[in-house]
């Protein structure tokens, strides 16, 4: 095989490793629009929240630990501990559970009936006040989030490939980063259980229910508020692994909640209404990117990334408004 | 009884439709404009100038502008930095390209083109609606920045990617440039904010105003009553793009005069905009004066607080600010979705009745 092919190759494995990365995202936007019809701008937000929630536990930090010693002239900077990561990682799943109670009980239960537009402003508005909250309690630096993740490239795949190539070729095998393919098997395994979870559990089926009628769901006994509690929950959930895999990979810090941005593109794609939409469009997007950049960006400036995704929605759009997989949608009087 | 409407009578069929029918509010709005042009000008010093007065002057362009296409048509846009980007080279390659063009056609110039470009990323606006256009215009947002920042020939091939706004006059002042009098700079904006805002005003309240609110509060029944979707939507698109051209323009040529497109231009400040416009009323002129004023004011006067005051540092100064704004977005929406406007509207009511209760 030619080095040129397999670089290719290579390429597009690397775009569908970062497709697995956006569907991360656009799965937590996935789970709240079906159950509460809510385009949730703060779900990027969220994961730089979570990530950074689990950095500072993890090390030990004291929350608001400047904005005290701003204000008080004290010099409080940590607790002085190490907990393990596993530890640390289900307290801040609480933490993401406490800011779902705290969600529905202070914003969404006072804009129910509103449109989605206004919805989708709101989130907009949560995600600022988060960004602000979440620097404020954990500081504005760069973290490195380590909760034990191989990472690296794969030496094992490098001397696999390398005799790939034709004899005498400058050809020294394929990189692909270990965290990436954790990544992956982390958003199968994800995916997996919440397919099954929605498929046969009790609170499964009310999340099923409300997502396709929010007031036949309210006739037959469904709370919609506990509802969206759980869904805001999981999708914190969601936004924890999300962050704990895009910390690990670039660092805890703001460009993060950009990955948010990046989600939108993916759940045109898809549609956003369906998880497995979500997972491919994803994957779409990561491939169409890399390769795109790889192919065509040299030779108009590179850097296309920032862009390619949305123009690539923006195309779908025209053609098919619903996305790959998301149900058509009719416009009735 | 501080407000009245009773007892204003039209004679002639032009008072019937001027565009302040009410005397008291005729007067206010003379006076206030009178204040503007002749009092605030020989007061006005380098700090209020470049603090305050003239970004609020140009950013209630830019929130005229999106108003108009997420107000009154309902078609939500997260594109408006890229828009203003837009103005802002069309700007500077005009100021280059012809440098003895006088400085107000240019800026008009540099709306027109921008509009042509928001008439360009409009054409999705046809086929899909609600946050799918939000997502769309998105694209506008990033392909837009990445192209002034990656063709040189926007930025004249210039070695820093920046683009500097050349020394140009008006009628023998200096407008643009280091040398400009902040009260030369704050009239050019001034001008040209009342001409737009009256324009704005008036088409709103004519047949093209009425068809974008048609198409806004139920597309289908517009159709169906005979208003024409893509001419409607379209015509949003190109005078919201000319308001946001114009206001990027001026940005870039009085307000800072050098300009690094992704910093200044990027995404945050699509969404500052959109914020004016949700907190001073979505649909309503007079909100976009008033949210431009709020998010204008409100880090200026938390800053002078927090580190001028309390003496924090600035970053601590920076993420609260982050705070209240999101936590005003939402609580706005929640309490007030109508905005500043709407407690405008209610003050003039209780003005209207009080003392008497009914």
């Amino acid at each position: 095989m030619s080095p040129q092919f397999l670089y290719t190759i290579e390429v597009m494995l690397n775009g569908l490793m970062a497709g697995v990365m956006y569907s991360l995202v656009a799965l937590g936007f996935v789970l709240i629009f079906k159950a509460s019809g809510i385009f949730n701008y703060a779900q990027g937000v969220m994961a730089l929240f979570a990530a950074m929630t689990l950095v500072g536990i993890q090390n030990g930090q004291v929350p608001f630990a400047h904005l005290v010693n701003a204000v008080f002239g004290t010099n409080i900077h940590g607790f002085g501990w190490n907990l393990p990561a596993l530890f640390a990682i289900i307290l801040t799943l609480g933490v993401m559970i406490l800011f779902a109670i705290l969600v529905e009980r202070l914003i969404l239960k006072h804009l129910v009936n509103q449109e989605p537009i206004i919805l989708f402003m709101a989130t907009i508005g949560l995600a600022f006040f988060m960004e602000g909250f979440g620097d404020l309690m954990w500081g504005s630096d760069i973290k490195v989030l380590d909760v034990g993740i191989p990472s690296g490239g794969s030496l094992w795949l490098e001397d696999k490939t390398i005799g790939w190539a034709a004899e005498g070729s400058n050809y020294y095998g394929m990189y692909i980063d270990k965290l990436d393919i954790v990544a992956t098997l982390v958003a199968l395994l994800l995916v997996i259980t919440l397919t099954l979870f929605s498929q046969y559990t009790k609170t499964g089926r009310a999340l099923r229910a409300v997502a396709d009628d929010h007031q036949a769901a309210l006739s037959v006994g469904i709370s919609l508020r506990r509802i969206w509690v759980i869904v805001w929950a999981i999708s914190g959930f969601v936004a924890l692994v999300a962050g704990i895999m895009w910390g690990a990979k670039s660092g805890v810090q703001f460009s993060l909640s950009l990955i948010a941005l990046k989600a939108l593109p993916v759940l045109i794609l898809g549609g956003f209404t369906s998880i497995p939409g979500a997972i491919i469009g994803g994957l779409i997007i990561g491939v169409g990117e890399k390769l795109f950049e790889f192919t065509i960006g040299p030779l108009i400036g590179g850097a296309t990334e920032n862009w390619f995704a949305y123009v690539l929605a923006l195309l779908f759009l025209v053609f098919r408004p619903q996305g790959l997989f998301g149900e058509k949608i009719i416009e009735r009087v | 009884m501080f407000y009245r409407q009773a007892g204003d009578f039209k004679t002639t069929y032009r008072g019937d439709i001027q565009t302040f029918p009410l005397r008291q509010d005729r007067i206010a709005y003379y006076l206030m404009l009178a204040f503007a042009f002749l009092v605030v000008p020989f007061v006005i010093n380098d700090y209020w100038a470049s603090a305050v007065l003239i970004p609020f002057l140009i950013l209630a362009i830019a929130s005229l502008g999106l108003n108009i296409l997420t107000g009154y048509c309902g078609l939500v846009s997260l594109g408006t930095g890229g828009f203003m980007a837009v103005g802002a080279y069309a700007c500077y390659k005009l100021m280059t390209a012809f440098p003895d063009l006088n400085m107000m056609i240019v800026v008009l110039l540099a709306g027109f083109i921008t509009a042509a470009v928001g008439l360009l990323f409009g054409i999705p606006s046809l086929r899909i609606k609600g946050f799918y256009l939000a997502v769309a215009t998105l694209a506008a947002q990033f392909f837009l920045v990445w192209l002034f920042n990656k063709v040189p020939w926007f930025y004249n091939y210039s070695a820093s990617g920046q683009i500097n706004a050349p020394e140009r006059t008006m009628l023998g002042f200096e407008v643009t440039g280091a040398n400009a009098e902040p009260a030369v700079s704050y009239l050019f904006c001034l001008t040209i904010l009342t001409v737009l805002a009256l324009i704005a005003r008036n088409l709103t309240r004519g047949r093209i105003g009425r068809s974008w609110m048609a198409i806004r509060d139920m597309d289908i029944a517009a159709e169906i009553i005979g208003v024409n979707p893509l001419k409607t939507k379209l015509s949003a698109f190109a005078v919201s793009s000319f308001y946001i051209g114009v206001a990027g323009a001026l940005f870039f040529s009085v307000y800072l005069g050098a300009v690094e497109v992704g910093e200044v231009f990027g995404i945050n400040q699509s969404f500052l905009i959109l914020f004016m416009i949700i907190i001073g009323g979505l649909g309503s002129i007079f909100g976009s004066f008033a949210g431009a004023a709020f998010m204008v004011l409100m880090p200026v006067l938390l800053k002078n607080i927090m580190v001028g005051g309390l003496g924090w540092p600035t970053d601590i100064a920076a993420h609260i600010e982050f705070m209240v704004v999101g936590g005003l977005i939402v609580i706005f929406l929640i309490v007030e979705p109508h905005g500043l406007a709407q407690l405008w509207r209610v003050a003039k009511e209780k003005l209207l009745l009080w003392p008497f209760p009914h």
